[in-house]
């Protein structure tokens, strides 16, 4: 609106009010994490046991790796929604190659190839043919998986390696499993890439407005090739990690992982449109989500009804802040 | 330039007296920000009055109130000296009150009756629209105005920018809409088609309409306008007739302090040539493109409105391919293909959409400056918040930019902070070259001089500048050298030495001395 009357030395920032910092989403999510967190020590004697909050990670780390990157894509105003196609033809690639004989070093080069070449091929697609990428990532999800199901029919890969079974049930140290160990380390990877370099900036700058961002020298489609890349090679991660885990491949592996994914970074606090979102929000969301399914397993809710809660959750994440702006303004005027 | 010379009929007809729409004491606040406070506007039937000030004053806030967006937090709003109320913007066009704007009412892909109807069509007894009346209603309304030649079956994208003008009015018309308010109508038109909307005002005058007249533009004011009214931070400072004042005190009131010269005098040697461009081609926009810039020097683009300018510094700095042609900087060619190769070169633009080009919404203005210097105030990838805040400052101080603090949004500020951002953002990179497209366009007077003040200084440091504008006296005023393009291609090349408005119109235009 108006400007206020020039103080000759413009301050870098004002104090923030203590206000801002509790009411921030972030904060929030803290809230409800610990509320889930009580709510479930008090429905089951057993949840506070250390092995068994230790099993409550295995719930989400798998997704919240892929999440990680996922936010960053969508801070960038893109999306996609191939990356459980991607972990299904990663893992399925990974159970043919188990057939001829590969060892664990090669069946993690698999993986990551896969979910790297998987990731390129819709970032290609998305810059240089211009096209929007949600439709671009409904296809390639029909596209993988379809791979994936005519490689294995109804089959399932067994006889992973002993040794590769680490990745995905081996502790790191007591109940620290590797992959939440996998998931704390990539989000501070993250964290730093997103808040702390040049690239995250840009990621940014493109988010909120990809015009003027090109028009200021940044390489638009070269950043989001590089974050489609990280998607997919996240996928691939997680690929080797539920295949490690589960010990064999089926064709319905990670089926509506990415559902779950997209919600986990939207409840994070990452705008839906892009431009905006942190990292900690994402992280703690994983939590959160990790917690609720698990306390619903210890209260015996069926599968189906977890996937009813995550389809509400994220019609309620994402219309949260859009109808909340709109009381704002309709207040304003 | 003293007052302009006016050709209207103001002084010869009797000012009406009693005025069709009063606002009086009207307040408005936004949390943090008091927009409005304890103001008044009155309108006259038959009258156009100009509203001025610098962005930010609270213009636009008052015609949102008076078209029934915004509702003031006090005051009273009277139509013919009878208060109403304007809760919605369907309350103000039953009461009369309506808008033209640039382009935003008109329906591209309808026709000229439907959108002079749209929203009022007649009806057959059945309910349904009565198309032949429409057709008729509409051709009558238009030969009313003179523009009996506008077919009301033709598609509205078929029309020039001027016929859409005649068809907002007709809208107006049908109507009858007794007020009438233009916000910065002439912001993206040439020079002929301003004459063609001032032919229009003053249809609508000897209709009687009230009107609203939003201009930064002095000359179409004191030419086209009848009364004033000065806002200056969201209060009234002045309001008169324009037959009695001038344009110093209209500025005077409306800055709080007298701004003597606009543009800055300055004794600039100009040296070797930096930028050559020869025979720069492109398949549909430009052709066969040649210049030379030379060190510390100004050179100004000048053209109507598509004569191919915009898109020539596009390819220049990268944005937009060629097809043939070279770029040398420096005696050395290059060869640009993005914006960031232009940037690293030394070329940069600063393009003439601000909104959707220039200004990054969303982040703060630090963030923005430092955008395209992150490479310099970042350390291997990694950001420095100390560095891009110290060049931040830097350069916007040098611009006289206003803001409570650098982190906050850029889009909290006006346009004219906004565009000293812009323009901020773009100096950081210290380049050799800086091309400004339309630098002025649509900014309060204060912020233009900021801004051509510091043009001044930017060469005397040795930079080289090309100004892309439609505005006669910014180019008069600042360029050594002046460009004329015409349908692209270069019409012809003056050296501003006793160079006038006229030679420089001609030249655009094509007519021949």
């Amino acid at each position: 609106m108006s400007d206020t009357p020039t103080p000759r030395r413009i301050p870098d920032r004002l104090d923030k009010p203590l206000k801002s910092a509790v009411f921030s989403w972030e904060a929030l999510l803290v809230v409800v994490a610990v509320a889930i967190f009580i709510a479930n020590s008090l429905a089951s004697p057993y949840f506070l046991d250390p092995w068994s909050l230790s099993d409550l990670t295995f719930n989400f780390t798998e997704k919240a790796i892929v999440a990680l990157a996922m936010a960053l894509l969508i801070i960038a105003g893109e999306i996609d929604l191939s990356v459980a196609a991607i972990i299904a033809l990663a893992s399925t690639l990974m159970g043919m190659a188990v057939q001829v004989g590969v060892g664990t070093p090669g069946l993690v080069l698999i993986g990551i190839a896969v979910g790297l070449a998987c990731g390129a091929f819709n970032g290609l697609l998305v810059t240089r043919l211009g096209l929007p990428s949600i439709v671009v990532t409904i296809g390639t999800m029909t596209l993988y998986r379809g791979i994936a199901f005519i490689i294995l029919g109804d089959q399932a890969y067994k006889g992973y390696p002993s040794s590769f079974a680490f990745f995905g049930q081996g502790y790191v140290w007591w109940v620290v499993s590797f992959e939440v160990t996998l998931f704390l380390v990539a989000a501070a990877i993250y964290w730093a890439l997103l808040h702390r370099t040049s690239f995250g900036r840009r990621i940014f700058a493109i988010g909120n407005n990809p015009v003027a961002a090109q028009f200021s020298g940044v390489r638009v489609g070269r950043t989001k090739f590089i974050l489609f890349c990280l998607t997919g090679l996240m996928s691939g991660v997680a690929a080797i990690l539920i295949t490690s885990r589960l010990g064999s491949t089926r064709p319905s592996i990670a089926q509506g992982y990415e559902l779950e994914i997209i919600t986990m970074v939207v409840l994070g606090g990452v705008n839906i449109l892009g431009g905006a979102g942190s990292i900690p929000g994402v992280v703690i969301a994983a939590f959160i989500m990790g917690l609720v399914t698990f306390g619903l397993g210890l209260l015996n809710v069926p599968g189906i009804v977890m996937s009813i809660f995550v389809g509400l959750l994220l019609i309620v994440v994402i219309a949260l802040p859009i109808v909340w702006r709109r009381l704002r303004r309709e207040k304003l005027a | 330039m003293d007052t302009t010379a006016r050709r209207n009929g103001a002084n010869e007809r009797p000012l009406a007296s009693t005025a069709r729409l009063t606002l009086s004491g009207i307040s408005k606040s936004f949390p943090g920000v008091r927009a409005l406070h304890d103001v008044g506007l009155s309108l006259y039937p038959g009258e156009v009055t100009a509203l001025v000030g610098e962005n930010g004053a609270g213009k636009s806030t008052l015609v949102k109130i008076m078209t029934g967006i915004y509702q003031p937090d006090s005051g009273t709003i009277a139509v013919d000296g009878k208060p109403v109320t304007l809760p919605s913007a369907h309350a103000a066009f039953a009461h009369g009150i309506t808008a033209i704007h640039q382009e935003t009412v008109l329906f591209d892909d309808l026709s000229v009756a439907e959108n002079i109807f749209l929203g009022h069509a007649p009806r057959t007894r059945l309910g349904f629209i009565d198309w032949a009346m429409m057709r008729a209603n509409a051709h009558e309304v238009l030969t009313t105005m003179q523009a009996g030649h506008i077919d009301p079956d033709s598609r509205l994208k078929d029309l020039g920018i001027a016929n859409k003008h005649l068809v907002a009015v007709a809208r107006a018309m049908s109507i009858d809409a007794q007020i009438v308010t233009m916000d910065e109508p002439t912001a993206a038109l040439s020079m002929k088609e301003i004459e063609e909307l001032f032919l229009l005002i003053e249809f609508l005058k000897s209709q009687g309409k009230a009107i609203l007249f939003i201009s930064h533009k002095f000359d179409e004011i004191f030419r086209i306008a009848d009364r004033y009214t000065v806002f200056r931070d969201g209060e009234k400072v002045g309001e008169g007739l324009l037959s009695e004042t001038n344009q110093n005190e209209l500025v005077k009131a409306m800055v709080g302090r007298s701004i003597d010269h606009i543009f800055p005098q300055r004794t600039v040697s100009i040296g070797e040539p930096v930028l050559a461009i020869e025979g720069l081609s492109h398949p549909t926009e430009f052709d066969d493109i040649g210049f030379k810039l030379h060190k510390g020097e100004v050179l100004g683009f000048y053209g109507l409105v598509g004569a191919g300018r915009s898109e020539v510094m596009q390819a220049i700095t990268g944005i937009t391919r060629t097809s043939r042609g070279t770029i040398s900087l420096e005696g050395a060619e290059i060869a640009p293909r993005s914006a960031a190769d232009a940037i690293e070169a030394g070329i940069v633009y600063v393009p003439e959409e601000r909104g959707k080009q220039g200004v990054v919404i969303g982040l703060p203005i630090f963030q923005n400056v430092s955008l395209p210097s992150l490479k310099r105030t970042g350390k291997s990838g990694l950001l420095r918040l100390a560095e891009e805040f110290t060049l931040a400052r830097t350069y916007t101080q040098r611009l006289d930019l206003r803001a409570s603090s650098l982190s906050q949004d850029v889009g909290t500020l006006s346009g004219g902070n906004q565009q000293k951002v812009v323009i901020a953002k773009w100096l950081a990179t210290q380049p050799k070259v800086i091309i400004l497209d339309e630098p002025t366009k649509g900014i309060d007077i204060g912020s233009k001089a900021a801004v051509h003040g510091f043009m001044g200084e930017l060469v005397t440091e040795g930079l080289s500048v090309i100004m892309v504008s439609s505005e006669l006296p910014e180019i008069l005023g600042m360029s050594d050298r002046v460009v004329v393009m015409r349908e692209g291609r270069i019409a012809a090349v003056y050296d501003n030495k006793e160079l006038d408005a006229e030679t420089l119109v001609r030249a655009a235009a094509g007519i021949a001395a």
